[in-house]
Order: structure tokens, then C-alpha cells, then sequence
């Protein structure tokens, strides 16, 4: 067994610090997802209407974040917006704006897609049985939208989880940064620490997206 | 019994400057079952769909009883009531269960006792030899399956009238026969009906009356014996002879 230096992480308060970091990670793609969803909604179903120019205005928006890389974004509002509006958002902050912007995107599509998979001849056979409009929105349109988008959301997630890992790079002390102090500070003592410490760091992830990975393939499953 | 329940009077349907249908006259009495055939595209199905007001027309009236049905019209929810629509491709809500599926309308349209309408539905599930999917989702049933509780889905309403499109053309052969049973038992209990059909043996069983339609218009009309034995036009005969295979 070769040495991983995991020592260091029973030092002081080590494993509580690492602990720290991962719950950084996870509040902050927890509040974007939240605000994501209802502007991703909302977005979404404008896609499937019939204006057409909001319709290339939301496609734009969605290209556009989609091609921009996330630590791109990260550094446009982290930095850009102090030089452009005076005004300096914290790291938390930033990162929050920049993966609701990402997310509201992501789920839009995943919304408008949602609903434009129910087939019309579902809108016909519900009319056709004497429902109607609303009957026909909250009996068989939305309950079905629904179930196409909840672990599709859920997979959002975890991309969101794992996209915070950039976010050491504006400041934001979550789980790699941690992780990175860690074996500064110890490179003396165990200087074969990283490999230890990161696969420690992959380990708590892990354990982070995989039930909410598994919650995902579980309700795909079951609404299928 | 002379009571006519649908009446359809200068019929004229045109979709995007082309004439899918053209002054189409048609009534059906009580206990009536009309069967419609002719090429694809002629405008049967749509015929259909325009008696449940699926589609807009362009001009002439339909009426069921003393109710015009019109796309749009207030009233239009309450008389889809009495008009039971079974589609080709069934059409089932995939998020219920059959008995859900069957329930849907009776409860929440017509706001009838949620039990009794069950019992009713049980009943009609056991005669289609389907009372013990009344709990499977549409996914776990077969085509033939799915159509047969489409029909019970509709037969829940208590519909005046039935409307069948191409019900078995997109099931596989060993299926269409549990399905066409069905609607010949509705037939020996003198449902009103009008079906859109390919199969011209079970036309032939069926229909007190056949309508060949091309073209948007209806070319002939007569007795199945009269219509499909002895056709009149040559159009009629040229369609017919597709389904006649020698060597």
C-alpha cells in the first residue's frame, strides 16, 4: 500500500474543513437551482409560444451560455462587473448569478422540450372526451410535463455540483480550495498528500451526485 | 326509431387553399351503424374529426340531435359529451391507469359519483375481457389491449353517438379481431356509429349502411350488399378491386 498521506487529514479540524467546503458546494447549486427552475419555466414555455422575436432572443441567450465556458462567466461577473457598475459582488454571490444564469438556460430548453414531446393527439383525445382547456392542462398536459422534466432537472443537479469546482478560482473557499490548503500546508510533512486528499475530495463528491443521480433514474423509471 | 342523431348538411372542408371535403351530406339515425371507406386521403378521417369539431369547416352545418357542433362554440365541451371519439393510434393518457383513463371524463366533466361510474367501468372492462388491467398503465398493454379500453373509455361517457377512426390500421393482424368483436357486440346492441374502416369483410358484418368517399365527395352510398358487392361507379369498383387478390 503505497503511501496516500491521508494522515493529514485527521490533523486539526481537517476533515470538518473538507466537510465545510462540500456544503459551500452544494448551497450554492442548490439556491441556482432554485432559481432556476421557476425562470427556466417560465422561459421555456415563452420558447413554445408564437412570438417570434422573443422566441430568437431566447435562443440567443441559450447559445450563448451554453458556448460560453462557466469559469468565463464566473470571471465576467466576478471581476467585470466591479469595472463596469462599481459594484463587487462577493465569490458566493457571483457564482450563485452565473449558475442561475446557466441553469434558467439549461432548463428552458429542458421545459420547452418537455412540452413540446406531449403529442397534440393528447390535446385532442382529452377534448375529444368533453374536458376542458384547463381540465385538459391540469389533468393531462402538465401532470405529463412534469414527469418528462423532474429528472431531467435532477440531473441539472448534479452538473451544478460538479460545476462548483471551478469556482476556487474566484475566491470562493468550497471544497477544492480546501482540499489545495490541505496539502500546502503539508507538503513537508507528507508531501505525497494530493493524491490522497483529491481522491478524498472525488469520494465526497461522489457521495454527493450519486443519490440524487440515483433519485433521477429512479422517478424516470417509475414515469416512464 | 326514424330519429336522426347526427345530421351533416353541405359539408365543406378546405385546408390551405386545397378541398378536403365538398358539400357532404350525411344523417344517421338511432341505433344506426355507418361505415365509411375509401382511399387514403379522401378526406374520411377528417370527416370524423369535423363531427367532433377537431377540425374547423369552412362552411355547411353539423348537428347532433338539435345541437350545432361548431369549433369554438360555448357549448362545444357539452356536446363532445355525447360524442364518443376512438382514435387509430388509441390515444390513452400514459400517466394513468386504465381505470384513471376510463374515470377522467365521467367524474371530472360530467361530475358523476366516482364509485358507480367504476362499477360501470368494471363491468365494461369484464366484457372486454379486460377487468384485470384495470390497474395497468397503458405502457404495459398490447395495441389490441389499449384499443379495447379506449372504446371503454369512451363507452363510459354514455355517448349518443360513436366515432371510430382507422381503430385497427395500426394494429398488428392477430389484434385486429379482439377489437372488431368488440364493436360488433356494440353493433348487436344497437349503438349508433360511424366508422372509418380498411377492413371491407368486417364493413361488410357491420354497417347497415356504407358511404365510399374520394376525393372529398361521397361517390356512392348503399346496403354493404348493394355498395360492395355490386358497386355502381367505376370508381368504386376500381377501389374495391384492391383488396381482391387472383393468380
Amino acid at each position: 500500500m503505497p503511501d496516500l498521506g491521508l494522515e493529514v487529514l485527521l490533523k486539526g479540524s481537517n476533515i470538518m474543513r473538507l466537510l465545510a467546503g462540500l456544503w459551500v458546494a452544494l448551497r450554492i447549486s442548490l439556491i441556482s437551482v432554485a432559481g432556476s427552475i421557476p425562470i427556466g419555466i417560465i422561459l421555456g414555455t415563452l420558447m413554445t409560444g408564437r412570438n417570434i422575436v422573443l422566441k430568437a432572443i431566447l435562443k440567443i441567450y441559450l447559445e450563448f451560455i451554453r458556448i460560453m465556458p462557466q469559469l468565463v462567466l464566473l470571471f465576467i461577473v466576478f471581476f467585470g462587473s466591479t469595472r463596469m457598475f462599481g459594484w463587487q459582488p462577493t465569490g458566493e454571490v457571483s457564482a450563485v448569478i452565473v449558475f442561475t444564469l446557466w441553469g434558467a438556460a439549461e432548463m428552458s430548453d429542458l421545459v420547452r422540450g418537455a412540452l413540446i414531446s406531449i403529442p397534440l393527439h393528447q390535446y385532442e383525445s382529452s377534448e375529444a372526451l368533453g374536458l376542458s382547456k384547463t381540465q385538459t392542462y391540469w389533468y393531462i398536459i402538465i401532470p405529463q410535463t412534469l414527469r418528462r422534466l423532474i429528472p431531467l432537472s435532477i440531473n441539472l443537479i448534479t452538473r451544478m455540483i460538479k460545476t462548483t469546482s471551478l469556482i476556487l478560482m474566484i475566491g470562493v473557499v468550497e471544497i477544492m480550495k480546501v482540499a489545495q490548503q490541505i496539502i500546502e500546508a503539508n507538503r513537508r510533512s507528507s508531501p505525497t498528500a494530493a493524491f490522497g486528499v483529491y481522491l478524498v475530495v472525488f469520494l465526497l463528491y461522489f457521495l454527493a451526485c450519486w443519490p440524487i443521480s440515483l433519485l433521477a433514474k429512479y422517478l424516470e423509471r417509475k414515469w416512464r | 326509431m326514424e330519429e336522426n342523431i347526427l345530421t351533416v348538411e353541405h359539408l365543406r372542408k378546405e385546408y390551405e387553399g386545397n378541398v378536403i371535403l365538398d358539400d357532404v351530406n350525411l344523417s344517421v339515425k338511432r341505433g344506426e351503424v355507418v361505415v365509411i371507406i375509401g382511399p387514403s386521403g379522401c378526406g374520411k378521417s377528417t370527416l370524423l374529426r369535423c363531427i367532433n369539431a377537431l377540425e374547423n369547416i369552412q362552411s355547411g352545418t353539423i348537428r347532433l340531435q338539435d345541437e350545432v357542433i361548431e369549433a369554438g362554440a360555448k357549448n362545444l365541451a357539452k356536446i363532445r359529451e355525447k360524442i364518443g371519439m376512438v382514435f387509430q393510434n388509441y390515444e390513452l393518457f400514459p400517466h394513468l391507469t386504465v381505470i384513471e383513463n376510463i374515470l377522467l371524463a365521467p367524474v371530472k366533466v360530467q361530475k358523476r359519483e366516482k364509485k358507480e361510474v367504476r362499477e360501470e367501468a368494471v363491468k365494461l372492462l369484464e366484457r372486454v375481457g379486460l377487468k384485470d388491467k384495470a390497474e395497468s398503465y397503458p405502457r404495459q398493454l398490447s395495441g389490441g389491449q389499449k384499443q379495447r379500453v379506449a372504446i371503454v373509455r369512451a363507452l363510459c361517457m354514455n355517448p349518443e353517438i360513436l366515432l371510430f377512426d382507422e381503430v385497427t390500421a395500426a394494429l398488428d393482424p392477430e389484434m385486429v379481431r379482439e377489437v372488431l368483436d368488440v364493436m360488433l357486440e356494440l353493433a348487436r346492441q344497437k349503438r349508433t356509429m360511424v366508422i372509418v374502416t380498411h377492413e371491407m369483410q368486417f364493413a361488410q358484418a357491420v354497417a347497415d349502411r356504407v358511404l365510399f368517399i374520394d376525393e372529398g365527395k361521397i361517390m356512392e352510398q348503399g346496403t354493404p350488399e348493394e355498395l360492395l358487392q355490386h358497386p355502381k361507379t367505376e370508381r368504386t369498383k376500381q377501389f374495391l378491386n384492391i383488396f381482391h387478390y387472383e393468380k
